[in-house]
């Protein structure tokens, strides 16, 4: 097993410096939220996620999650886990007291949810979909839903899946086909949904799936698509889970990584049909998943920082150790060479920017939410559908980097399995994929977002960035400078594109995007810690490595990016493609 | 029934300490610092009483610097239902927070004072004992198991032996060891209540007790460094050199 110490100075100087948790507790509804209050949760939360959850991670991956006899079974430990874990109340942070939650702010969730996936990622997932589900039963459903299904959710009783994917419908949804149908007086579901994680388990009394499904009437597409709560158990008169209802999980998926996270395939209604209770208005169902979904976004993002977060903390552990060649006659370990301080600085950086944009998004969350002003709440709506892509493609992406980092520091023994240091390379392979792949988030930004309130959003971005070249220490300005004029270029050249080269250019768009902010976000940390902030020491020095070393990067980006589709020619593929047998 | 239950502010367990230069104590500055895990499990099995309806509060105490209230916020979030800081600056002896608590136990009366053996910084596992003389209370150390009936406590102690097997009076002196329980993580709702219990300041001076210590620190230093092993070629030459060089056969 991996080595996990919750990094919790750095946690809390990003949660101050970065993302003025302390001018959170100023919005209303969050005076409860006191540094002293979150500083004793998190270490509590540090306590249990080092000793809980992290050594259960490497057993989830050896045993995985089985199905035997149609029951899904969690790896040794989860169970119990899972129950101290809701006993904490720690599925219920960011929820209204009124429901049972503790009404603290999303960006606090956000440093907890670091926590938990450096110590045990799979493990997270489950709680993280739950969350998704509360917030979509709370914007969208009635008041009975609420009361019924978001309380056991937030109490952690019961636990959410989101099912959307079937076989011929992934990216574009608008392809499903699972059917309701209207059968006295109840809506009826018949259909198949594969990749449903933790669809069925064995940590909760009950399992909500929000099911994507088209009503007889719905129009074909994306239109037409309806949202249903679709409980394992059909809640009696007094909330109780009652009668079985009628989907079944027919196979888990074996997969590359995440192993403790049972990925279904599930069989709604082969005989009644599976009772569904429409959540929301009919047709308007992936607008109400979309609530579900962009809560999720971000979570995928936070996975790739706190699986990083492991990962380089592994390799760390192992460089200072592992004794190979001389230094002035003397044995050295690996740790002294610059090609190995190259990586683990690298990734120590990486890691810092991730955590700077996951919580600063986090936030505008909270802003979105709650700030007094509506001017200051549509604002801060906008700035997280802008950076929402951003933190889920951009920290997945890294989390590749770091993971990769983390192996090769280790040598050969990083890709043979007993240290561990590969499991976080193999999980964080889904990353990119689920919840929207990179590429679509890619899409998704220099389409939607890029074009939002008259293309705007970036713009307002530039401005606020360009402020900060005033005041960030003077060493970085330049670069500062440059990186930010390059943003502009490449956005100017992005918004003007066609279709064609917007597609192309998307994926280095994002990366370069990601990269300058991440530049700018360690600069803010740099101008904090030379003002004295406590925790944040290696940060001037991390600003320095990322101005030198990953902020020239969006050179060759913002060439790649104004290059659009040159050079994809179809050609290129379609002479191989024909000769490719097809399976 | 009160419970009164003594927490400390040590070094965590996890943090390798260092000696500072002038050998006159160890570095704390910038070190995590935790509740005495001794004491943790005083603070668990106080509660666990409560649960089983034998203790009806249970009152937390610390001695030191005023951050000792984040230790007592973690006894408040825990379970306990108070919590009493004595704020000061000195440097703080086993005999002088026996005669602190000796003053404390004079203004609330509990009947049982839950206590760990001994502190992970300095070790001392004197502070129970000197509170039970004090007060003239009987005392049981190394809990591995408590049980309360009939205005008694039986006690089941580590010894070396093994297991023995003691019945004090309330009020007495509890002091626990490592195997009694296994502390029980705080839950979020309870750590945000536990802003909201109270918890009263106290000086020495309020309780009349002068706190000044008594043994000076001649010199603190680290433990020797392990030398390297030699392999040894046959077991004749093992006996040999542990005749000769080890001096212990
Ligand atoms: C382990 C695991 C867990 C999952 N959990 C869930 C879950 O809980 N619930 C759920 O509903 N689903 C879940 N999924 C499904 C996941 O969200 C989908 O796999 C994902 O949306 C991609 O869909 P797909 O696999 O059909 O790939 P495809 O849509 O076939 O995509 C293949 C490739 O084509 C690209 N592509 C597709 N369409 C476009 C386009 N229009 N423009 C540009 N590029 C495009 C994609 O970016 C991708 O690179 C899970 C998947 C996995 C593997
Ligand atoms: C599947 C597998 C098959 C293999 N097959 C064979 C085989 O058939 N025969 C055989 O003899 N060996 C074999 N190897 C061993 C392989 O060649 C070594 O693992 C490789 O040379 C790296 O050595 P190491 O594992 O000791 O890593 P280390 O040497 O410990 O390297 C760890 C890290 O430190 C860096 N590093 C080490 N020294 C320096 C330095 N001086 N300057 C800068 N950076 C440094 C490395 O680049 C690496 O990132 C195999 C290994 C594996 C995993």
């Amino acid at each position: 097993m991996t080595v996990f110490v919750p990094p919790l100075p750095e946690i809390r100087f990003v949660l101050r410096e970065i993302a003025g948790i302390e001018r959170l507790a100023t919005l209303p509804g969050l005076a409860h939220a006191t540094p002293d209050l979150l500083d004793a949760a998190l270490e509590e939360a540090g306590k249990f996620a080092a000793e809980v959850l992290a050594p259960l991670n490497a057993v989830g991956d050896r045993h995985g999650a089985v199905l035997e006899n149609g029951v899904v079974r969690t790896a040794p430990g989860f169970k119990e886990a899972y129950r101290t874990f809701r006993e904490g109340g720690w599925t219920g942070v960011v929820f209204p007291e009124a429901y049972g939650g503790q009404d603290l702010p999303w960006t606090f969730n956000t440093a907890l949810a670091d926590l938990w996936n450096a110590a045990n990622m799979t493990f997270e997932i489950c709680p993280l979909l739950t969350r998704g589900a509360v917030e979509a039963i709370l914007h969208h459903g009635s008041e009975a839903q609420k009361r019924l299904y978001a309380t056991r959710l937030i109490s952690g009783e019961w636990t959410a899946a989101m099912c959307l994917t079937e076989p011929q419908a992934g990216t574009d949804l608008g392809a499903l086909r699972t059917r309701a149908e209207p059968r006295d007086g109840h809506w009826r579901l018949f259909g198949q949904k594969i990749f449903i994680t933790f669809g069925d388990h064995d940590m909760a009394e009950n399992i909500v799936h929000l099911v994507l499904a088209r009503l007889p009437d719905a129009p074909p597409g994306t239109k037409g698509i309806s949202l249903f709560i679709v409980p394992k158990y059909l809640p009696g008169p007094d909330g109780r889970p009652g009668p079985r209802n009628d989907w079944r999980v027919l196979k888990l998926e074996h997969k590359v990584g995440i192993h403790a996270s049972p990925t279904c395939v599930i069989a709604y209604g082969e005989e009644e049909g599976a009772v569904g209770f429409l959540l929301g208005e009919p047709h308007r169902g992936l607008a109400c998943m979309f609530t579900m979904m962009n809560n999720a976004r971000l979570a995928v993002g936070h996975e790739g920082l706190g699986l990083s977060e492991r990962a380089f903390q592994a390799a760390l552990a192992w460089a200072r150790t592992r004794i190979q060649g001389r230094i002035d006659g003397r044995p050295a370990p690996i740790l002294a060479f610059p090609d190995v301080r190259r990586m683990l600085v690298r990734m120590r950086a990486q890691i810092a920017a991730m955590r700077a944009l996951c919580y600063w998004t986090g936030s505008f969350v909270d802003r979105a939410a709650r700030a007094a002003d509506p001017a200051e709440r549509r604002r801060a709506a906008d700035r997280v559908a802008l950076l929402t892509p951003v933190v889920k493609a951009w920290c997945t992406d890294l989390a590749q980097e770091v993971t990769h980092g983390a192996i090769q520091v280790h040598g050969g023994m990083g890709f043979v399995e007993e240290t561990g240091v590969a499991q976080h390379w193999r999980d964080a392979r889904i990353l990119p994929i689920y919840e929207g792949t990179n590429g679509i988030q890619a899409i998704d930004l220099v389409g939607r977002k890029l074009a939002m309130a008259d293309g705007r959003l970036p713009w307002d971005l530039v401005d606020e960035l360009r402020a900060d070249l005033d005041t960030v220490p003077g060493e970085l300005r330049l670069s500062l400078r440059q990186g930010l004029e390059r943003f502009e270029a490449a956005t100017r050249y992005v918004q003007g594109a066609s279709e064609e080269h917007k597609g192309a250019a998307a994926a280095a768009y994002l990366r370069l995007f990601g990269h300058t902010l991440g530049a700018f976000l360690l600069a803010r940390g740099a101008r904090a810690a030379a003002a004295g902030a406590t925790g944040g020491e290696a940060w001037p020095g991390l600003a320095r490595f990322w101005c030198a070393h990953l902020l020239p990067e969006t050179l060759g980006l913002l060439a790649s990016v104004s290059a659009g589709a040159e050079g994809l020619d179809p050609a290129l593929l379609d002479e191989r493609a024909s000769t490719v047998p097809i399976s | 029934m009160r419970v009164l239950v003594p927490v400390k502010r040590v070094v965590d367990y996890n943090v390798k300490i260092r000696i500072k230069s002038d050998q006159s104590g160890v570095d704390i500055a910038g070190l995590k610092m935790s509740m005495n895990p001794f004491d943790e499990i005083a603070t668990e099995e106080a509660i666990r009483l409560k649960e089983r309806g034998i203790a009806t509060e249970i009152v937390a105490v610390s001695m030191g610097d005023a951050k000792c209230q984040e230790t007592l916020r973690t006894a408040l979030a825990m379970g306990a239902d108070r919590a009493i800081l004595v704020e000061t600056a000195v440097e703080l002896q086993p005999l002088a927070v026996a005669k602190l608590l000796k003053a404390i136990v004079a203004r609330e009366q509990p009947s049982l004072v839950l206590m760990g053996k001994q502190a992970i910084d300095d070790d001392s596992n004197q502070t129970a004992q000197m509170l039970a003389g004090l007060l003239g209370w009987p005392q049981a150390t190394f809990a591995s198991k408590i049980e309360i009936a009939d205005g008694a406590a039986t006690v089941a102690r580590e010894v070396d032996e093994g297991i023995e097997r003691i019945r004090v009076r309330l009020p007495a002196v509890v002091s626990v060891d490592l195997r009694l329980n296994e502390p029980r993580y705080a839950s979020l709702p309870n750590i945000m209540k536990a802003k909201k219990k109270p918890l009263d300041t106290l000086t020495p001076e309020a309780l009349g007790v002068d706190p000044t210590p008594r043994l000076d620190y001649v010199r603190v230093e680290e433990p020797p460094k392990r030398k390297a092993g030699v392999k040894v070629a046959s077991v004749q030459e093992l006996v040999a050199k542990l005749k000769t060089e080890a001096g212990v056969i």
